[in-house]
């Protein structure tokens, strides 16, 4: 074992053990701390993917003197190392556009327990893409359910509280599901590392025994973390917890937990149950519905809205769909797509949601559509980030957004059956309904405001954290697209080690 | 629903019929009166007659808007009472009916499980005959439960105390007092607490006697069952919650200015954070060991001991120590919002 294959391991120990003495920490020197630590995750993870470029297949570390049934272990290639770069990158640089904004809503004495909240949400993160034990994939979620709870109430004004109450309920149903889905599964298998449950559901797949208990444990794993990720028919938390939260937590959650919980769905499909038992329990089918079904609706609702965030929020809701619309697809090409949206949505909705709170502040702190006219101009770096990333969602070519719709359809093309008429459809009509709203919103942004509006002058300066933030998020938005060929070579790459 | 015409008059029909009876349309009429009128030598309308018109109009719009006000009043009307009875009503037959199902669903899928308890199940496998087998002479604990999850499957142990302490901060972020004087609402909530310690303690002389009793006994059997934990049944966790439920009825005994003597907020800090400190340090330094096949300092000593087991006893501490914080911060914040 080389010293670099630690690095997984460091990039979970470090934030881990860093939280509890951030607690203890003064709020100046917490967020130092903080920056440092996260700032260290990513460059690991940076050296990393490097590394990993040139080291063939996946490779298994022990956590402990015992071996893997045993003991617990960690498991990373090439699809882990990425993941990991792009949620740790995302961390870093949403903390640093929403710092001041983190500064003017939290109390002073509160705000080293938030550093703690995100340090300890990039452990759970890392831990859970590198895990190889569906147990401490449990431990983990839980970690990230409760500091998603309280990234939503640390700012205690107007509707967090509900909010954060509804998203609490939502996701223990889901934690519930999810282990009652591993609970059942260890009884029919008797084994908790994913490998090893994998051949024995391999094997129960060939004799045929245990058939409906096997195809409940599915039914419940993938609905319970559907819930917990935001599908259609379970968002109804997104748009309070994404709307009213800081803007760092709102970028946090939308652009990293749904992606964690999502992230494990797919290690769930290749490497605990396996793909092929996946596909012949048609709950991939279901999951297709749901997902078409949220592309449209969630578009719908977002043009509806009023509020900048809201509607932000909305958009999640039928991005969440695309990402589920290629796992249900079940082919390889699906699986790829679907990865690759996921970052390509993480990079863009945390940068939308950072720029919406800097055009907020620019209009007098309002989220509304009437006051928001013009400022795109008052606060410029987050008018061109936001933009871009309204063309991003939108599918403009050169942006990250387009290559994972030409992804998608690439992989409906390759299914040949009624699901490839479908998802074109409805690629359609949701591309065409996030024009709607996104467009209208980038011009709603460079209109002359209302005759009678008036706006604090030095309320759009936000600082050089937010600039360096947005124009970072943008340049990463633009590479997405530009380099997405190598990127997308690299996920297929990992998932052929993934199982 | 039919387009109800309030025009009758003008419509084809009435119009032929009185075409028939008397060969004068509605039409030629009003062309007679207009002529009439005009030649009455009004060639511009007076400003009576401007005034009038625009009377008429102005009550056509109220007439109209009251019009839009009632149709909307009814179906909000609609939407309140008979809609949302019934929107009520269909939501929770769903509920039952999705409830119901899904108790049926998990029920099928227990009577389909492996039958309790019987020696071919798919659980009785290498792995927990190893745990059983070799677990005291590997890790040196005479407890398997706390072989198992303090040193084979340490890191998911590390992750779960990391969830109470996880679960604590969001207590102290959601319910804790700030001591910020600038801010109107803490300095409020400061007031309406400092009001509230006046009446403390109680002076119930009974509790007091009898939690003079036993809240040494409870914590002595606490300290007991942590540093136990590797030799017989406890351990950390159990241990932590019995030494917190001790602190609890001290401090419903005698107050919170006792308490204060011996643990305020800066204890739970300093303790929480030496002792999850010293478990992820000494899990890093394991992990890392083990992972690489470094020879590592630890060994498990000799089963039985009050310090073996490598460092399950020690381990045993720090999770009994973040518990009973954890439980005992839980009780004041919920009640008070202060240690």
């Amino acid at each position: 074992m080389e010293i670099w294959q630690s690095i997984p391991f460091a990039c979970i120990l470090l934030p881990l053990g860093s939280a509890a003495l951030t607690s203890a920490m003064k709020r100046r020197w917490a967020k130092y701390w903080t920056l440092f630590v996260i700032t260290a995750v990513t460059a690991l993870s940076l050296i990393f993917v490097v590394l990993m470029n040139r080291y063939e297949g996946s490779f298994t570390y022990m956590m402990g003197h015992y071996t893997a049934p045993w003991g617990n272990e960690i498991r990373a290639g090439m699809l882990e190392a990425v993941t990991a770069l792009f949620f740790s990158m995302i961390m870093l640089l949403s903390l640093l556009g929403g710092l001041k904004k983190v500064e003017e809503h939290l109390l002073n004495d509160k705000q080293p327990l938030y550093y703690v909240m995100l340090l300890l949400l990039t452990a759970a993160l890392m831990a859970q893409i590198y895990t190889n034990d569906l147990f401490t994939a449990y431990v983990f979620l839980e970690i990230m359910t409760i500091a998603a709870c309280s990234l939503i109430t640390a700012r205690t004004k107007g509707r967090t509280l509900v909010a954060a109450t509804r998203y609490m309920i939502m996701n223990l149903l889901g934690s519930g599901l999810f282990l009652l889905g591993i609970t059942l599964l260890y009884d029919l298998t008797g084994h908790l590392l994913m490998s090893n449950i994998k051949e024995a559901v391999a094997a129960l797949a060939r004799s045929g025994e245990y058939q409906m208990p096997l195809t409940v444990v599915i039914a419940i794993m993938s609905i319970g973390l559907g819930i917990k990720s935001a599908l259609f028919p379970f968002h109804t938390w997104v748009p309070d917890a994404y709307g009213y939260s800081t803007p760092t937590s709102a970028a946090v959650l939308s652009s990293l937990v749904s992606k964690g919980y999502i992230f494990l769905l797919l290690k769930i499909f290749y490497r605990v149950i396996g793909l092929d038992v996946i596909v012949s329990t048609g709950i991939l089918d279901i999951l297709f519905v749901f997902a078409l079904v949220g592309m449209v609706m969630g578009s719908i609702s977002a043009i509806r809205q009023s509020d900048i965030r809201r509607m932000i929020a909305f958009s999640s809701v039928a991005q969440i769909g695309y990402i589920f619309m290629g796992l249900g697809l079940g082919n390889e090409q699906g699986m790829t797509a679907a990865v690759f949206h996921i970052f390509a949505h993480a990079v863009c909705k945390a940068m939308l949601f950072l720029a919406a709170g800097g055009l907020a502040d620019a209009s007098g702190n309002s989220k509304q559509f009437r006051d928001l006219r013009g400022s795109g101009f008052r606060s410029p770096i987050a008018g061109v980030a936001f933009t871009i990333g309204a063309l991003s969602m939108v599918g403009f070519p050169f942006l990250g957004g387009f290559t994972s719709k030409m992804n998608f359809a690439m992989a409906a093309m390759g299914t040949g059956d009624t699901r490839m008429m479908l998802v074109l459809i409805v690629l359609v009509i949701s591309t065409w309904l996030n024009t709607i709203y996104f467009l209208k919103t980038v011009i709603t942004l460079y209109r002359k405001p209302l005759p009678d509006a008036s706006y604090p002058v030095e309320r759009g300066k936000r600082g050089f954290c937010f600039n360096a933030s947005l124009v970072l998020f943008s340049v990463v938005n633009v590479a997405l697209g530009l380099f997405s060929q190598g990127i997308i070579e690299a996920i297929t790459n990992g998932l052929t080690n993934f199982g | 629903m039919a387009k109800i015409r309030n025009d009758y008059e003008r419509s084809w029909w009435p119009r032929l019929l009185q075409w028939l009876e008397d060969g004068s349309t509605r039409l030629d009429d009003e062309l007679t009166a207009e002529m009439e009128e005009s030649r009455e030598g009004h060639l511009l309308p007076s400003h009576e007659d401007v005034a009038a018109h625009e009377t008429r109009l102005e009550e056509r719009r109220r007439q109209k808007l009251a019009d839009e006000q009632a149709m909307y009043d009814h179906a909000h009307q609609w939407s309140r009472t008979k809609g949302a009875k019934l929107a009520n009503w269909l939501y929770r037959i769903m509920a039952v009916v999705v409830c119901v199902s899904i108790i049926w669903v998990l029920l099928q899928t227990a009577s389909y499980l492996p039958p309790f308890g019987s020696p071919d199940n798919p659980v009785n496998n290498e792995v927990s005959r190893r745990y059983i087998e070799k677990g005291m002479e590997e890790t040196g604990a005479v407890n398997i439960v706390a072989g198992m999850i303090l040193d084979y499957r340490a890191f998911d142990t590390l992750g779960e105390s990391n969830v109470l302490f996880i679960a604590a901060c969001s207590v102290l972020i959601l319910l804790r007092v700030s001591s910020d004087k600038h801010d109107p609402t803490s300095v409020y909530q400061l007031e309406v607490e400092a009001d509230d310690r006046m009446y403390e303690p109680k002076n119930d002389v009974i509790l007091q006697h009898i939690a003079a009793f036993l809240v040494p006994m409870i914590l002595l059997y606490g300290v007991y069952g942590v540093m136990n934990g590797h030799i017989s049944p406890g351990g950390g966790f159990s241990g932590g919650a019995v030494m917190g439920a001790a602190l609890i009825l001290y401090l419903n005994a005698f107050g919170f200015k006792r308490t204060q003597r011996f643990f305020t907020f800066k204890t739970f800090k300093t303790v929480s954070v030496c002792a999850l400190s010293f478990y992820a340090l000494s899990k890093a330094y394991s992990f890392f060991t083990g992972a690489n096949h470094l020879p590592s300092i630890i060994t498990p000593g000799n089963p039985g001991d009050l310090f073996s087991a490598g460092l399950i006893p020690y381990l045993n501490i720090a999770v009994g120590a973040v518990v009973c914080c954890t439980m005992y911060a839980f009780y004041t914040h919920f009640r008070k919002g202060d240690m």
